[in-house]
């Protein structure tokens, strides 16, 4: 999961505090793993200097958590590529995958190409391993199935959340 | 260059809209594979475009002629000679051997017993299946009626193949052994296979897939 990409995503709803930040990235993709502060300032600063974000105003007092910070258009640019860029195919990408249909939605951008470009990238890998497997011996033919059937139950999500996107549509934005 | 074009397929069955605006585009000898949930549209789709329904508008291109516009006999003619298929089953008859049953559309097309059974003996040996010949379709296992039903969709030597969930009635590892055997088969004769199924695994077989969503489909090929 790339977390300069959410964090930059959500930036893209207005300014706001890193402490913000943090709240909103746990409250929507951080349920197994909330991110520490000290991720979310060094991010910040990173994407700072790469010129994604801007300080947007400091509060009286000092420290990290004074800045508010906003998305520059090299930033929107950014998460565009990264929301239309498929996953490179492989296990346990559901918290990337959700974080990118959900950043799609808030941002009223289309959540369909996002899961059609990734169906399209998951089927390409298929048909690979099942050219490997069908030309393979009985081990190339177990290891590709492995793989297969982890890549199928990827897309049964993926079709599952195309049907449900008008649902998620009102959840995310409510 | 697509040997199987059809535009703007609308159908409706009362108020239900199977097809709402559907392109598709099928090149010779590439195995497309049509994707989408339950209900999206797939099986109307590929009545419509292998001239088994006529869809209220929009047309179909079979290399040039339009099939929308042919008269019924002309057009259960192109479907004889040109196309073969695979349902998900019941479509072997169950009163006929299951050689008889692979000679039955060469006979049909006027060929002596003798040599359709000599060309059907041949594809059921190719789909692995030349231990069933005498048997009646009642009589064999689901994944072997499933090849003699794909060597019935194949002895005629057609240009198309259409496939409605050919698998859906079988377990993983038989499903996967007819795919095999269908798009090698195809591939070696040149046909073009239209695949509807709802299984990414059955769908890895294809070259490329067409996802149908609300009868409406999106095929990248389309507009090349
Ligand atoms: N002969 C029919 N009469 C009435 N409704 C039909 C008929 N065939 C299909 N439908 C309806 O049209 C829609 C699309 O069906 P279908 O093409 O079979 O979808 P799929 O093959 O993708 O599951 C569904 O809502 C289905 O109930
Ligand atoms: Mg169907």
């Amino acid at each position: 999961m790339s977390i300069g990409h959410a964090l930059l995503g959500l930036l893209e709803g207005g300014p706001r505090h890193g402490y913000d930040l943090k709240r909103s990235y746990d409250e929507r993709f951080g349920q197994d793993r909330p991110l520490h502060y000290g991720q979310v300032y060094s991010t910040l600063s990173r994407l700072l200097k790469n010129g994604l974000v801007t300080e947007a105003g400091v509060e009286a007092g000092d420290g990290p958590e004074r800045k508010r910070y906003a998305i520059t258009d090299a930033g929107v640019t950014d998460v565009e590529r990264w929301l239309s860029t498929p996953e490179k195919p492989e296990p346990y990408l559901q918290n990337t995958l959700y974080a990118k249909v959900v950043l799609a939605l808030l941002s009223g951008r289309s959540a369909t190409e996002v899961l059609d470009a990734q169906r399209a990238a998951h089927l390409t890998t298929m048909r690979e391993l099942t050219k490997r497997k069908v030309d393979g011996d009985l081990a190339d033919q177990l290891i590709c199935d492995f793989a297969l059937f982890h890549l199928e139950a990827d897309l049964r999500w993926l079709e599952l959340t195309a049907a449900r996107l008008d649902q998620l549509a009102v959840e995310v934005t409510r | 260059m697509s040997l199987l074009k059809a535009e703007g397929l609308f159908k409706s069955f009362g108020k239900t809209h199977a097809l709402d605006g559907a392109d598709i585009s099928i090149r010779a000898g590439e195995v497309v594979a049509v994707m989408g949930p339950s209900g999206s549209g797939k099986s109307t789709l590929l009545h419509c475009i292998a001239g088994i329904l006529p869809p209220d508008k929009g047309t179909v291109h079979y290399s040039g002629q339009d099939l929308t516009a042919m008269n019924d006999s002309k057009r259960s003619e192109l479907r004889r000679t040109e196309f073969g298929f695979v349902f998900q089953f019941g479509q072997l008859v169950p009163e006929l051997t299951c050689l008889e049953n692979v000679a039955l559309p060469l006979r049909l097309s006027g060929m002596k017993r003798k040599d359709a059974e000599r060309a059907s003996r041949d594809w059921l040996a190719r789909l692995e299946v030349d231990g069933v010949a005498d048997q009646r379709p009642g009589e064999t296992s689901g994944g072997q009626g499933q090849r003699v039903a794909v060597a019935r969709a194949l002895v005629t030597r057609p240009k198309v193949i259409f496939a409605d969930e050919p698998t859906g009635a079988l377990d993983s590892l038989n499903g996967e052994r007819v795919m095999h055997l269908l798009t090698t088969a195809a591939r070696e004769t040149g046909a073009a296979v239209v695949l509807v199924t709802h299984e990414p695994r059955v769908a890895a077989y294809s070259d490329r897939e067409v996802v149908v969503r609300d009868g409406r489909s999106r095929d990248v090929e389309f507009a090349r």
